[in-house]
């Protein structure tokens, strides 16, 4: 076959990112400019704030991709895009601005959902195959998605409140730790241990769904109760609680889930995927299942990124899913959800 | 010289495509705010039908603001990519500017507003000699008795026009008969004025670095700034 290659873009939160994909699994590049230290200032991502860095980085971001990958227009067969889900004004200065270079190199543009984008950066490590699961779990989603072919992406079980990243932040505010919390909060866990025991919500229910308000609330209550009565909690065993409740209900239910759907490989993507709680008790979990493969994203390529749009865009571009120049964003994009 | 104009500052969207002084096609919508949708069809559209191919354009002029934020930052996408990726020149003008040059033949004071909401405006004041803009009183972010205040001095006619409706009734209470509405025709921006003028402006050096002209800081940032007033703000993005 032909090879392909993709010049793809991503801009669904605080990271602006242009990068060039070789046959769907072959970074040429990745130019990631992230914006985490100006949210910093605010404890959390303000959206105009966003778009204005947003704008200002794009271009040099596409020439910067360009240059390292050594490519030029010519060589390219398409330019993918993330249009949802995210926000709404930084997912416009990107998906604009790859509408503009599709419309100015005549090339064809492709629509990918961010989430396709978390799933599909395994797809950079080792090529997936079907039928695949995924645990998707980021700063905005928590959800199991069934694969029973490359370009079908069915959610059986989504969290029903906050997503796990979300609830790191959280909960990481509490303990003083700056936005995002998650990677801190999971270091410290593994200094301390589980010795407050905070509720598993729907661990034991029937169905592939999550909530983690519930075990945000009980850990806020027991900081607050604590410093009532003015005594400190250790720190370290407070974040191990709180993970432990994480990932335990992750691995449930994702235990469960692949015991109803049989596959070949699980994926575990999304920033939370750089977890190394969760890896570690789903590579012992998967011992379970001889006939499924733990594929990982890799650590730096959990975090938002075009690397893997543009994974997940040389898929479509076989199944020639294609947007025309009226392509807008669609902040609140989601695949079906299968009961 | 292939110039293509665009202006997507307000409600109304305005592309046009002129080859020197020559309009070759033009299009203005005032009935939707749909640009992330229209803007790059239409220029397709008009594209086609001056028989030109992206690769003919020479430059781009790109209204700049201000106005709404997201209708500033689409124009501003399209025309900073579009000059980067097809290597072309990149020519920025004001939004207020560009709705004033519907007035460049007047000898008038010219005064196009923004309406920003809550008694606030985008304005600026402009008088033109022999077709060209002197901005009188510059671009600013204000509210209608601030500016009210700032023309009064002026002691002279004024033609306002752009978005006027809830400011045109208290400006002829204070100002009577130096103020002049503009026919609502006229209070539509034009992106073939845009291009024409912008044939004749000087290109940016640095394409990366052009931002939209928002003349106002977000909430958060100008809450930050006045308890940091000494820190350094140009540092807050990292390439990893
Ligand atoms: N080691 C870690 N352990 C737990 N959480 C982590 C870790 N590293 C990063 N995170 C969390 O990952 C989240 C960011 O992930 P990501 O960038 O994919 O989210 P997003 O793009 O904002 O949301 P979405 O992908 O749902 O649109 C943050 O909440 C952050 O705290
Ligand atoms: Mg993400």
């Amino acid at each position: 076959m032909k090879d392909s290659l993709i010049l793809s873009f991503e801009t669904s939160c605080d990271e602006t990112s242009v990068a060039v994909i070789k046959n769907g699994n072959q970074i040429l590049s990745n130019i990631v400019a992230t914006q985490i230290k100006s949210h910093q200032r605010f404890g959390g991502v303000v959206p105009e704030v966003a778009s204005r860095h947003h704008i200002e980085q794009i271009t040099g971001c596409i020439r910067d991709a360009l240059n390292e990958s050594g490519m030029s227009y010519p060589d390219f067969d398409g330019v993918a895009v993330t249009y949802g889900p995210g926000l709404v004004g930084s997912l416009l200065i990107g998906v604009n601005a790859a509408k503009t270079v599709a419309w100015a190199h005549n090339l064809p543009l492709i629509p990918v959902n961010h989430i396709a984008g978390h799933i599909y950066g395994a797809n950079l490590v080792k090529q997936i195959e079907f039928p695949a699961m995924a645990l998707v779990v980021s700063g905005g989603h928590t959800e199991l998605v069934y694969m029973p072919k490359e370009d079908d992406f069915e959610i059986i079980g989504e969290t029903r409140d906050d997503a796990a990243g979300e609830a790191y932040d959280k909960i990481g505010r509490v303990l003083g730790i700056n936005y995002p919390a998650g990677k801190q909060v999971d270091q410290m866990a593994h200094l301390g241990k589980d010795v407050f025991h905070f509720p598993r919500a729907m661990d034991k229910e029937d169905n592939f769904d999550f909530s983690f308000s519930g075990l945000k609330s009980a850990f806020i209550n027991t900081v607050h109760h604590a410093d009532q009565i003015n005594t400190s909690l250790d720190k370290n065993d407070l974040a191990a609680s709180f993970q432990a409740a994480v990932v335990d209900v992750l691995s449930d239910k994702t235990v469960k889930a692949l015991k109803e759907f049989p596959v070949k490989q699980l994926i575990l993507g999304g920033g939370v995927a750089a977890n190394l709680g969760l890896r570690d008790r789903l590579k012992k979990d998967l011992t379970d299942f001889p006939e499924t493969e733990l594929m990982l994203v890799p650590i730096h390529l959990c975090g938002d990124n075009a690397a893997m749009i543009g994974a997940a865009g040389a898929m479509l571009l076989r199944h020639h899913v294609f947007a025309d120049a009226s392509l807008n964003a669609d902040p609140s994009l989601e695949f079906e959800y299968i009961s | 010289m292939k110039v293509l104009s665009l202006d997507t500052s307000n409600q109304p969207l305005s592309v046009a495509i002129l080859d020197d002084n020559r309009l070759l096609a033009t299009t203005t919508i005032t009935t939707h705010k749909k640009h992330a949708e229209f803007l790059m069809p239409i220029i397709e559209d008009l594209m086609k039908k001056s028989k030109l191919k992206p690769q003919d354009l020479d430059r781009v002029v790109v209204a700049i603001g201000p106005g709404s934020y997201t209708g500033i930052r689409i124009a501003t996408t399209v025309a900073k990519t579009l000059a980067m990726t097809l290597n072309i020149e990149l020519v920025t003008v004001s939004s207020l500017l560009n709705l004033a040059l519907n007035f460049k033949d007047s000898q008038l004071l010219i005064n196009p507003i923004f309406d920003g909401r809550n008694e606030n405006m985008f304005t600026g004041l402009y008088k033109f000699h022999n077709g060209q803009p002197e901005n009188v009183i510059p671009d600013q972010h204000t509210d209608l008795s601030e500016w009210l205040n700032q023309l009064k001095a002026t002691n002279e006619k004024i033609i306002i026009l752009g978005e006027i409706d809830s400011f045109a009734q208290k400006m002829k209470e204070k100002l009577g008969q130096h103020i002049i509405l503009a026919d609502p025709l006229k209070s539509i921006p034009s992106a073939s004025e845009l291009g024409i003028y912008g044939l004749h402006q000087k290109p940016v050096k640095d394409v990366d670095s052009v931002v939209p002209r928002y003349l106002r800081l977000t909430k958060a940032e100008a809450d930050w700034r006045k308890l940091h007033p000494k820190e350094d703000t140009s540092n807050y993005v990292e390439k990893l």
